[in-house]
């Protein structure tokens, strides 16, 4: 039930650590789905030429580093030795000419590394906002459901931290990964130049280095898991006893608190410490391990030397020589390394692309259907009754309904007449919450609504302005079927004062233009005053330039409604829901906000749901509503005669829930 | 065609638009400078008291990294050594030699790498038990007051995202601070070693690289800290839309807040470029610096090698002067990356330290009294207000009062006439701004607060239930209470009988915040909660407001036979509620208005009688 959604507050921060209470599924590669991946890519290819560029200079910036690291080879065998013995003609001009020609090289490799990081730092940041864009715009267009069924926190994340994992892949471990990949394949190949056999070696070991990492990986995956669980459970475990900090101050539970809170600190710090470990001795083990392979190396080198055996090499067959080995042996430190550090990355990686699938389920998600094509248009009647669409504010609407089949367009003046025929509906299949409901709205009569909670009262409106769609049944205003009508047009011809009062931050002011976005400043304190909100806003200390934050936190409830009521009225709307609009605010108070309401009402087709019975029984038409069935309808008076549940609840013999 | 041009437009608006960003953000950059800079000393003081035991780890990790760097430092050294004098002249023995030494050096280096890595994820994770557990225990020790001040989603936030934030900054600071430094000192004394002359050489780079590291850690640092603050704009716009989807939808505002979005986001797409566009010199520079040091040793090197006819420097020696000019460049490079990681769990650091360093508004008496003698309670011109400021109104204004020992009192009054805040005085929930509260003839802040909450039991207006069975929620009231007991608090408090019905009966499982449990059955639990302290005085803030009237009445009822020695204070929004009490307090506007019985107030009082002929309506007709 959408009154009943229980949303979690999460403000986690971007660049923080893992969010909050959800607990990610196991991080390995093989559990990324190939489409995730394609996806990813996907999201690079409006910047497919600037991704090409970078790569080129990645590409020249790698090389310019194994060439620093290929250098000193050059050096002594070149230049150093042949200078050594006076019969070369190697002088210091020519070791300066070469140097000269390595500085230019090295700073070409640094130009383009400089390039490439500033490339990918705009396209990188283009890409998140164009991702961040499209969640945000996407989100818009769901339907009420979707905010119905998932919770706050885990919407937030997407936009923090699974934004985040994807701006550390793409800015980082992409260049990260492409350049390593440029210098093994050329550390690969001169390898190979110098021997077949011991790149063989080379081979071998790394698949058993793999397989290293693949159990410090598993184990570390596990442990990473057990982290999230236990730090979901003291998340929410401080989340539920610091909402109800005041109750444990009222009990003197503050020890017992700490109690438990100290086991389940206990609990994280024994799995996070674990996984940290895991995470952290990733580093020095494969290190190490490039330290034996290069041990391993020399004396399987060596040993080949010294036998020597038949070198098999890519350039030809010949014996191992000894210089040969020493700069295979160089070499090889340059091959693991990269090894090495993608490694460590594969982590970062898979949970980058887990938060890239969380995104792409996001923007997967169904928009709201909208076959609606009877709109909303400013409306002039001329005497002998003929409407026409105008641009003029002539204070009338009218509906226009083109006809597919002859092309015509019919307009029909907006009244505000609402209908509901034999309505049936469930928020999940086999579970019908509404059953039959058939009544009725003039256009001004106002229509009451009392039940106990999960009665079926917020899902008729729910109906009304189509956050759901029925599955049985009609809904007509102005005897159009609602199905007929755009969306956006038929909730524009709609009011809604909710209980839960949602403001937004900003001015007073725009809170009340929320309501119509071209209205005047006179028009919102017109607006203001109509609901009785004028006067209260002008004690504010800013008056209407008082600016709101944290959902208008600084005003009480009865406040914060008025204000509520006042966007409402800017908006001018023929039909108005009002959802326990005053529930929560006692009756003196209520009083006020009630004058206010009335005022609002005046002229309009009203749907009121309530609570307090007080503030149904001028209402034209009262419904009791019981298990999503009308169970008792008829005006006060009437009802009272019946004797029959409203009775009841009125003489307050009848506890609602 | 078409698309370029407008694309290319585009582009043009988003540039103008930066130029814009850019003058505003610098004016805006001076203003925080200033008030920036103060506090940061006193944070790392006070985060560090939470480290505790952990000092050990903490201590042991930077000398494990420390064995870890001379570790790596000397294997190049040796596996220098096995090229120079085993492979080159073909000598297998000093291969295996040299190899055995590398192998134990190897395994030395992964024991300090491994245990460091240990080692140090314990202390920052300790770090972060501990600091967790001091600012959950300082949490404990709040008034109500201080509550309100940080609002529940803060101190949350703080406790968790804000702590693991921290924690991995210790964790890179106890790694990583003494490991650059230390690479940085003994790649110079080995490359000393090795040759003097050449490693004045790393001397002449230094300042260079230095000043390019404090370059752009200072022009990094003000963008980072504005982008915090513009991530929290973004995430609040999220957080409004998701919360208020049924407002935006209702009025078709999906535009408008698409807008609001894309201009935030905007914002972030701007300084993060610059940001990153400005960390991206620091790659090239190290490497600029690397290979300016390799060009000269190159060229120094084969001069001394060449002149000196090798006695001063060997190949291999040449050699790793090359491993040690990337090393010494490298930890450079890690450190000024080290200052960004601190800058950026700066905010989070400061957050924290702003709950350890609040001070309950409420104090322990020196020598507090023990036992609470009646149920009495004495208002003796008391006034208060929520906030410090003198000039706001007050929310009790000069009041009053005298409830005798065993009476049953009403408070009746409209929203904001501080009818709470008059009960919450009793127990010192919070601390009247001027004039006593007494209880049992004691002024409250005399007792120990202990002892006056157990006197005193509210039932507050916005009650909880805490996960757990129906029994475990009741016990909060007194953990020791026998089974009948807790079947007797129910009783009075009209919940047994519903409680029964469940098939777990007083074992049924209460969600979080007592979802599966209705607004009246929840509300009847917390009475039997409150009850079950055997309190001297019970308060109950509009807590049937949920429960029909013919089992409040049976709950009013329960008390008056069966606690008839407890002080009773019912706050009520129906006259029915408090009409049989021995006094009614009516409170308007943070004053009493007046005190009488039911049918005094009928008399006098136009308040008392507007309310009770307002709900009267109806209702008489069948009475």
């Amino acid at each position: 039930m959408p009154e009943n959604t229980e949303r979690r507050e999460n403000a986690s921060r971007p660049m923080g650590g893992p969010g909050r209470g959800r607990v990610p599924g196991n991080v390995k590669l093989s559990s990324i789905d190939k489409t995730t991946l394609k996806r990813t890519f996907g999201l690079f290819k409006p910047y497919r030429f600037r991704i090409f560029l970078v790569a080129v200079l990645i590409i020249i910036n790698s090389v310019a580093q194994v060439l620093s690291s290929m250098f000193l080879e050059t050096l002594i065998d070149d230049y150093i030795t042949p200078m050594l013995s006076s019969s070369s003609g190697v002088g210091f001009s020519d070791l300066a000419v070469a140097l000269m020609k390595m500085a230019c090289i090295y700073i070409v490799g640094a130009m383009s590394g400089l390039i490439y990081n500033m490339i990918m730092a705009a396209v990188s940041q283009g890409i998140l906002k164009n991702v961040r864009d499209n969640m945000f715009e996407h989100m818009q267009t769901l339907p009420v459901s979707y905010f119905d069924k998932n919770n706050y926190g885990d919407i937030m994340s997407f936009y923090t931290n699974d934004t985040d994992t994807l701006r550390q892949m793409i800015s980082q471990t992409i260049p990260q990964l492409i350049s390593s990949i440029v210098s093994v394949t050329a550390v690969f190949i001169s390898m190979l130049t110098i021997s077949v056999w011991l790149t063989a070696v080379v081979i071998i070991f790394l698949i058993f280095m793999f397989m290293i990492f693949g159990k410090i990986g598993a184990k570390s995956g596990s442990f990473f898991v057990k982290n999230q669980t236990s730090l979901g459970k003291l998340n929410g475990y401080i989340e539920e006893l610091i909402n109800g900090q005041k109750i444990v101050k009222v009990f003197n539970h503050e020890e017992k608190a700490e109690q438990a809170f100290d086991e389940r600190n206990e609990e994280l710090f024994e799995n996070g410490s674990k996984a940290n470990i895991y995470a952290s001795i990733m580093g020095p083990i494969s290190n190490n391990l490039g330290y034996i392979l290069y041990v391993l190396l020399a004396v399987f080198g060596g040993f080949l030397a010294i036998k020597h055996t038949p070198n098999l090499a890519i350039t030809g067959v010949d014996t191992v020589t000894l210089g040969a080995i020493a700069s295979f042996l160089t070499l090889s430190r340059s091959f693991i390394m990269p090894i090495s550090n993608v490694s460590q990355q594969i982590n970062s990686v898979a949970m980058a692309l887990a938060g890239a699938k969380r995104i792409f389920t996001l923007l997967d998600e169904k928009s709201e259907e909208d076959n609606g094509y009877v709109t909303l248009v400013r409306a002039k009647v001329s005497d002998d009754g003929k409407i026409t669409e105008t641009n003029e504010r002539t204070g009338k609407w009218a509906w226009k309904h083109p006809h597919k089949a002859d092309g015509s367009i019919d307009y029909k003046l907006q009244r505000g007449n609402i209908v509901l025929d034999d309505v049936t509906f469930g928020y999940e299949p086999n579970k019908t919450v509404l059953h039959n409901i058939s009544l009725y709205a003039e256009p001004g009569q106002k229509v009451a609504f009392v039940g106990a909670t999960g009665a079926g009262k917020t899902t008729i409106t729910n109906l009304i302005n189509r956050f759901y769609d029925i599955e049985d049944g009609k809904i007509r205003y102005d005897d159009i079927n609602i199905n007929k009508i755009k969306k956006a047009d038929l909730r524009r011809s709609l009011g809604v004062v909710l209980q839960d009062v949602n403001l937004f931050t900003g001015t007073v002011m725009d809170n009340i233009r929320y309501g119509r976005l071209d209205a005047t400043d006179e028009e919102c304190i017109a607006a203001a005053k109509l609901a009785n909100a004028d006067e209260f806003i002008r004690m504010l200390p800013e008056g209407y330039d008082t600016v709101l934050k944290g959902d208008g936190s600084g005003l009480s409830q009865g406040q914060r409604q008025l204000i509520s009521i006042a966007r409402a009225a800017v908006a001018d709307p023929p039909v108005m829901i009002l959802d326990e609009a005053t529930s929560s605010i006692d009756t003196r108070t209520e009083a006020i906000v009630q004058a206010g309401m009335d005022a609002l009402m005046k002229g309009r087709t009203v749907f009121v749901i309530a609570h307090r019975l007080s503030t149904v029984q001028n209402s034209d038409v009262i419904m009791v509503l019981e298990n999503g069935r009308i169970i008792e309808r008829g005006n006060h008076e009437s009802l009272i005669k019946q004797k029959g549940k409203y009775y009841r609840l009125y003489t307050g013999a009848f506890e609602l829930e | 065609m078409d698309e370029k041009t407008k694309r290319k437009e585009q582009n043009k608006k988003l540039r103008l638009e930066e130029k814009d960003y850019d003058k505003l953000n610098k004016k805006l950059d001076k203003e925080n400078k200033s008030e920036n800079s103060k506090n940061n000393k006193g944070v790392i003081k006070k985060l560090s008291r939470s480290i505790r035991e952990y000092k050990k780890y903490s201590v042991l990790s930077p000398i494990l990294v420390s064995g870890e760097v001379v570790m790596e430092v000397l294997i190049p050294t040796l596996m220098a050594k096995l090229i120079d004098y085993g492979i080159t002249p073909g000598n297998m023995n000093y291969v295996l030699k040299m190899g055995l030494i590398l192998l134990a050096a190897s395994f030395a280096s992964l024991f300090f790498g491994v245990e460091a890595g240990r080692v140090s994820s314990i202390a920052s994770a300790g770090f972060a038990k501990n600091l967790r557990h001091d600012m959950y225990y300082n949490v404990q020790n709040f008034a109500f007051s201080n509550i309100d001040k940080f609002s529940t989603a803060s101190i949350v936030t703080r406790l968790t995202t804000d702590v693991t934030n921290i924690q991995n900054a210790y964790m890179m600071i106890i790694r990583m601070a003494v490991r650059t430094p230390l690479m940085f000192v003994f790649s110079i004394i080995f490359a000393i070693r090795i040759n003097m002359r050449l490693s004045l050489i790393f001397l002449a780079i230094l300042p260079f690289i230095i000043a390019a590291a404090a370059l752009l850690f200072s022009k990094v640092n003000p963008l980072f800290r504005r982008i915090f603050k513009t991530y929290d704009k973004l995430n609040s716009v999220v957080e409004e839309n998701v919360r208020g989807i049924r407002v935006v939808k209702s009025y078709t505002r999906e535009d408008h807040e698409i807008s609001k979005f894309k201009s935030i986001s905007q914002k972030i797409y701007f300084d993060f470029k610059r940001a990153e566009q400005t960390m991206a010199f620091a790659m090239p520079i190290m490497q600029i610096a690397s290979y300016a040091g390799i060009i000269l040793i190159s060229w120094f090197g084969a001069e001394i090698i060449v002149n000196t006819a090798s006695t001063d420097l060997t190949t291999g020696g040449l050699m790793s002067m090359f491993t040690y000019c990337t090393q010494i460049l490298m930890s450079l490079m890690f450190l000024a990356v080290l200052f960004v990681q601190i800058v950026m769990s700066r905010t989070s650091a400061q957050r924290c330290v702003e709950i350890l360093d609040e001070k309950t508004d409420i104090k322990e008496p020196e020598t507090p009294i023990l036992t609470v003698k009646d149920g009495s309670i004495d208002f003796e011109d008391v006034c208060f207000s929520y906030s410090k400021n003198s000039e706001r109104k007050n929310a009790l204004d000069h009041v009053s009062v005298h409830i005798g020992s065993g009476e049953t009192v009403g408070i009746i009054g409209a929203t904001g006439s501080s009818k709470s805040t008059f009960v919450q005085l009793i127990p010192r929930l919070y601390d009247a701004s001027s004039g006593n509260v007494k209880v049992g003839g004691v002024n409250v802040k005399d007792y120990s607060l202990e002892v006056l909450r157990d006197n005193v039991s509210v039932v507050l207006q916005k009650n909880v239930l805490f996960s757990g069975t129906i029994s475990d929620n009741i016990r909060w009231g007194d953990e020791n209470a026998a089974d009948e007991e807790v079947k007797k608090v129910c009783e009075l408090a009209q919940a047994d009988e519903f409680i029964e019905k469940f098939p777990d009966k007083y074992n049924t499982y209460i969600d979080q915040g007592g979802a599966n449990v209705s607004g009246g059955q929840k509300q009847r639990l917390c009475i039997a909660r409150a009850l079950l302290k055997k309190p001297k005085i019970l308060i109950m803030d509009d807590s049937t407001s949920a429960v029909d009237t013919a089992t409040d009445a049976k709950i009013r009822e329960a008390m008056r036979t069966e606690i008839p020695d407890t002080t009773k204070i019912i706050i009520a929004q129906r006259i029915n509620s408090v009409q049989d009490a021995d006094k009614i307090i009516v409170l308007d506007d943070g004053k009493i208005s007046d005190v009488g019985t039911h049918e005094e107030l009928l008399k006098r009082s136009a308040i008392y009688s507007e309310v009770y002929h307002s709900q009267l309506k109806g209702g008489d007709e069948n009475a």
